[in-house]
């Protein structure tokens, strides 16, 4: 199997990696580059844990051919934190204890970053919208939507990505 | 061409801990020179929060603050034998395991503070801060940190503990089956309101009222994830969820969420929680477990609400939209049965 | 969304004043989870990783006539080939590690499938992908044969036999019955002198635990001729004990790793996927992976079993139940995994937190053709809790009973006996009620308002009745076509139960005011008319409560001599075939 050199960028960082043939992103991300913060849940994008940004919108990597986002610029959560600073939403999602087992955050948190990022202000409403692809088995997502919006109110969105 | 309104009601006690006992857990507590303790487990975290409800109970029981506490769990090298986290046991049986090595550290720590303080152990006191101090005479004390230093430089003594908990084994009469299942049972009782439209057969829950009786809630809030979301789980496999829809046929079996159906963020309803806590006397401070009896009484509470707002009674889960149509139908139409 | 405390409840029995408990304090694990890095099995990364996937029965049932792996073993990325004979000690169950139940599975299966999904093959290679294009390229010959899939069916003389360890498709309980009996008092008299009777019947189909991590295990080498595993197991020493015993290994060979696992709700507990990663390192000599994809956690790893209830209850129109009956089946599926252990927990649970003078049940462990059960959040309770309390709402609707009246009429009490013998304690299902019933206003009556769990157990309630208890259901005679369930042959009571006269409720403090109408008209009930307490003939002392300390049971069917009385428990051989583990000190359990 011939293997094709990818570069991008993932959480303002350059990368550079060489992928199989039709190797999924969430396969190289966590593997190819050593990010394991995007998880796999089901490989048939319908739990969201794998969920990253690709230019700001969110992707399922399990079903992103990793070849695909030469140039382009990814965000995970392993990267949300600026230094040791935590995101208002990881922030939020502690307060509000929005993770039990904690395995559909990484996939949480990235369509909640999505969502703030373009709309600052959003609605209950939205924000069940913007995480009705992410599955949580643990929580009934009434903490992780009470989160979300906390942490619009602390202006999450106006946060550079 | 309607939407019915309905509620329903369901109460339940829930055993602790396996059945029939002799499942024993154990635990492993030591400080460092500095008076920070670890606690060693092989207990697993499925999400449930064990090493925090651990590192609660060790740091109470050690007299030391959370903050000098840490749960390491799980690995077979290093942590003591525990039977896993299942059928609502971790709380309980790892939580009384962690009390009794965390009562034995603590007794070398309180030794080595009164041989530097030069009084009775019996006479100390710790206060929760980092301070071991004599009773009365507070201005007597030395911290947690000293009297660890003191224990293993000067001493020579661990500052550690060895705890197991076992419920005894219990046999089972083949005639009657008498048995010894378990030492105590949380509660839990719910109203469910729910709305039908009996022209889609669809079931809207709208609201969820309950009282859980939990021993003694050891975390609050982390008992509050565990009943908000147990609830959800509740109410997924009374209208949702099911890997045979066509039970005992296997036919449309799901293989993946798009089939396997659960309520998602835009399904939920408000729930509104009452806690109790009637300590077990065997539980670690009374505690009981909560992560299981949450779900059990919303399935029968919708079923219940149900035949509540158009008269159909389903007795196989998970109600589903064609059920509620085929009941509807053969009853001639929706019959609303009223409100207490 | 809100909680509160209702601390007034159960005040004099704590101690609210402690330092750390009670508190709302941040999770340990928090930070690591919103940062992506609490460490779940799978983050850790291994040079020259090796995946496995496994060949499949696409067949409820069938006989493996031939397993052709030749094109699979040559194709490109596979290292090894796993069959049946690879496994050092093929057979298995998970309880075993417990002395509780026959070995009656294969890790690999080599003579017969018994479940759509069961494997008879594992291939190792180093890609996921290459994994399953060999695993394509097998070809199997199966000799398909007739299943069944209905756990009554399961019991008729003629159905097909699911599991050959337990050829009458039920597990055998204490080497005697095909079910678990439970014998508290006379139900048939009872029911006789009941007022009304209500049946029930109530079926739960199988649920997916669906945690948001799948099972899955990684094992690698150690330095020091020991193999670590990384698992998402929800039992750590559990799943060690069956690896071991089941790969013939030195327990203190192996160093498990796990305790952060995402999500489990009993379906991380069978131990499948930690052997197949080892014996897959020890075959190869690389780190291997063994993770479920969701199809496979959905249809091949085990759910919470089906449950079937049938209830039949003598009711008195004040809304007494005097009787309750139960049979019970729970879907095992094609093999035993833990049922065997939900059917006694599901026993003890009955007739609920009621106080019901009369109980009888009969409780099946029943294998099928489908996928094997195991445990799920409620284990051996939520399926029963479904049929009684649907059973509940029935019986008020039929009495015209206010439901939550009527549980409060019913419910246990300190000191109350239950049906498994044992003296109710520490109960507060009528608190939980009334708080429940108050928030949703629902309303209830003031003497109902009033009633507490401390008050009107014990007493008469107290003591054991006398009990009819019967040999039916022997092992094998349901199959033979004796004895068919429903017939029984009743031990004659030396003297026979007295009509139960009607229950004292503690006295009100003011006149009941009348019943509520609800708006479809139901009938308002009467107050229960005050009447002298029940009084049992010949009641059996209550047992007394010791930790029992296991006598020498039977020896299991396939060892020699049986084991003395006077032996020392760990002086006696291990009777149970393969590798013995965990045998307890206190002596067999129960064959």
């Amino acid at each position: 199997m011939s293997k094709k050199p990818v570069q991008f960028t993932l959480n303002g960082d350059s990368k550079a990696v060489f992928v199989e043939d039709g190797q999924n992103l969430l396969d190289v991300l966590r593997r190819g580059v050593g990010d394991l913060s995007p998880k796999y849940g089901c490989g048939q994008g319908t739990c969201g844990a794998c969920t990253v940004l690709i230019d700001g919108e969110p992707h399922l990597s399990c079903l992103t051919l990793a070849e695909t986002v030469e140039g382009r610029s990814l965000n995970s959560t392993g990267g949300l934190a600026q230094g040791a600073d935590l995101h208002p939403l990881q922030d939020a999602f502690m307060r509000h204890f929005a993770a039990q087992c904690g395995f559909c955050s990484s996939g949480m948190l990235m369509a909640a970053k999505a969502l703030l990022d373009r709309n600052p202000n959003p609605s209950r409403d939205e924000v069940v919208e913007a995480i009705s692809g992410n599955i949580c088995r643990c929580t009934g997502y009434e903490p992780i939507i009470e989160a979300i919006l906390d942490a619009a109110q602390s202006g999450a969105g106006r946060r550079s990505a | 061409m309607s939407i019915h309104k309905g509620r329903g009601f369901a109460s339940i006690n829930y055993p602790i801990g396996m059945n029939l006992g002799g499942d024993p857990s154990q635990a492993l507590v030591h400080s460092n020179p500095d008076g920070k303790f670890a606690v060693a487990l092989s207990s697993i975290d499925l999400g449930q929060g064990m090493k925090q409800v651990t590192r609660q109970i060790a740091a109470e029981t050690l007299g030391v603050p959370v903050e000098d506490v840490y749960v390491d769990t799980a690995d077979s090298d290093t942590g003591p034998h525990c039977m896993g986290s299942f059928a609502s046991r971790g709380t309980h049986r790892v939580g009384n395991a962690v009390i009794q090595a965390a009562k034995e550290a603590r007794s070398v720590m309180l030794e080595a503070a009164a041989e530097e303080l030069e009084v009775n152990a019996a006479d100390l006191e710790t206060d929760g801060k980092g301070n071991i101090f004599v009773r009365g005479a507070p201005s007597r004390s030395i911290s947690t940190g000293e009297a660890c230093g003191a224990a293993q430089f000067k001493h020579g003594k661990t500052v550690s503990g060895r705890g197991i908990f076992l419920i005894p084994m219990s046999d089972v009469d083949p005639e009657t089956g008498e048995m010894t299942p378990v030492s105590c049972y949380a509660h839990a009782a719910l109203v469910v309101d729910i709305e039908v439209d009996d022209e889609t057969g669809e079931v809207d829950v709208k609201q969820m009222n309950s009282a859980y009786e939990v021993g003694r809630a050891l975390n609050p809030r982390m008992v509050e994830q565990q009943l908000v979301g147990g609830a959800w789980m509740g109410m997924s496999h009374a209208l949702w969820e099911t890997t045979e829809p066509y039970y005992p046929d296997r036919t449309h079996g799901p293989t993946d969420f798009n089939q396997y159906l659960m309520p998602g963020p835009g399904d939920i309803a408000p729930h509104d929680i009452a806690i109790l806590e009637r300590p077990a006397p065997d539980g670690p401070y009374g505690g009981k477990g909560p992560g299981e009896m949450c779900a059990n009484p919303v399935l029968p509470a919708v079923a219940n609400a149900v035949f509540n707002a158009v008269g159909v009674r389903i007795d196989e889960l998970p109600i589903t939209p064609e059920k509620v149509l085929r009941g509807i139908k053969a009853n001639g139409g929706a019959q609303p049965q009223g409100q207490w | 969304m809100s909680v509160e405390f209702r601390k007034e409840l159960f005040a004099n029995e704590r101690d609210d004043n402690l330092n750390e408990i009670g508190k709302g304090t941040q999770r340990q694990d928090a930070l690591g989870h919103v940062t992506g890095r609490s460490p779940y099995f799978d983050d850790h990364l291994f040079e020259g990783l090796l995946q496995i996937r496994c060949v499949r029965s696409p067949h409820h049932h069938a006989r493996i006539r031939s397993v052709d792996y030749s094109q699979a073993e040559n194709m490109p990325g596979v290292v090894r080939i796993i069959r049946p004979e690879d496994v050092p000690n093929n057979f298995n169950t998970l309880l075993s590690l417990l002395n509780f139940g026959r070995d009656d599975e294969p890790l690999l299966s080599s003579k017969k499938v018994s479940y759509i999904g069961e494997p008879v093959l594992a291939i190792v290679a180093g890609t996921d992908r290459q994994a399953r294009d060999a695993v394509a390229a097998v070809r199997v010959e199966w000799e398909v044969l007739p299943h069944v899939l209905d756990v009554e069916e399961a019991l008729k003389p003629d159905a097909p036999v699911v599991n050959e360890v337990y050829p009458n498709n039920t597990f055998d309980y204490h080497d005697k019955y095909d079910h678990q009996k439970l014998r508290y008092g006379d139900v048939e008299t009872a029911f006789s002198q009941a007022d009304r009777i209500v049946e029930g019947r109530y079926q739960m189909s199988p649920i997916e635990q669906a945690p948001v991590e799948t099972n899955g295990a990684i094992a690698a080498p150690e330095t020091n001729d020991r193999f670590v595993c990384y698992t998402s197991t929800q039992a750590l020493f559990f799943s060690l004990g069956t690896a071991a015993k089941l790969l013939n290994v030195s327990s203190n060979r192996l160093h498990f790793i796990g305790g952060t696992v995402g999500g489990g709700f009993g379906g991380k507990v069978d131990s499948l996927v930690e052997p197949m990663a080892i014996l897959a390192c020890m075959l190869t000599g690389k780190p291997c992976r063994f993770v479920w994809d969701r199809q496979e956690e959905m249809q091949v790893g085990a759910p919470r079993g089906g449950e079937r209830w049938y209830l039949k209850d003598g009711v008195m129109n004040d809304g007494r139940i005097i009787a309750r009956q139960f049979t019970g089946y729970f879907d095992s599926g094609a093999y035993t995994r833990l049922s065997s252990y939900a059917i006694i927990k599901g026993t003890a649970h009955l007739p609920g937190p009621y106080h019901i003078p009369n109980v009888k049940a009969d409780v099946f462990c029943v294998y099928t053709n489908r996928t094997p059960a195991t445990a799920m959040r409620g284990f051996g309770v939520t399926g029963v809790d479904f049929a009684i309390e649907s059973q509940m709402d029935k019986i008020a609707h039929e009495v015209g009973m206010n439901p939550v009246e009527f549980r409060i009429l019913n419910a246990y009490r300190d000191g109350d006996m239950k049906a498994h013998r044992r003296e109710a304690k520490n109960c507060a299902l009528i608190e939980c009620v009334q708080v429940a019933a108050e928030k949703a206003n629902w309303p209830i009556r003031d003497e109902f308002k009033q009633a507490s769990s401390m008050v009107g157990g014990g007493g008469e309630r107290a003591k054991i009745p006398h009990t009819v208890t019967d040999e039916d259901g022997k092992i094998g005679e349901r199959r033979a076509g004796r004895a068919g369930a429903g017939q029984t042959r009743t031990i004659a009571p030396s003297t026979p139960a007295p009509a139960p006269a009607a229950y004292t409720p503690p006295p009100p403090s003011a006149p009941p005011a009348p019943a509520p109408q609800p708006a479809a008209g139901q009938p308002a009930y009467a107050h229960p008319a005050a009447a002298p307490a029940y009084q049992p003939a010949a009641p059996h002392a209550p047992p007394p409560v010791t930790p029992a300390v296991a006598p020498a049971p039977p020896p299991a069917p396939a060892a020699p001599a049986p084991a003395s009385e006077t032996s020392t428990p760990s002086a006696r051989p291990v009777n149970r075939p393969g590798y013995s583990r965990f045998a307890s000190n206190s002596g067999f359990r129960r064959r």
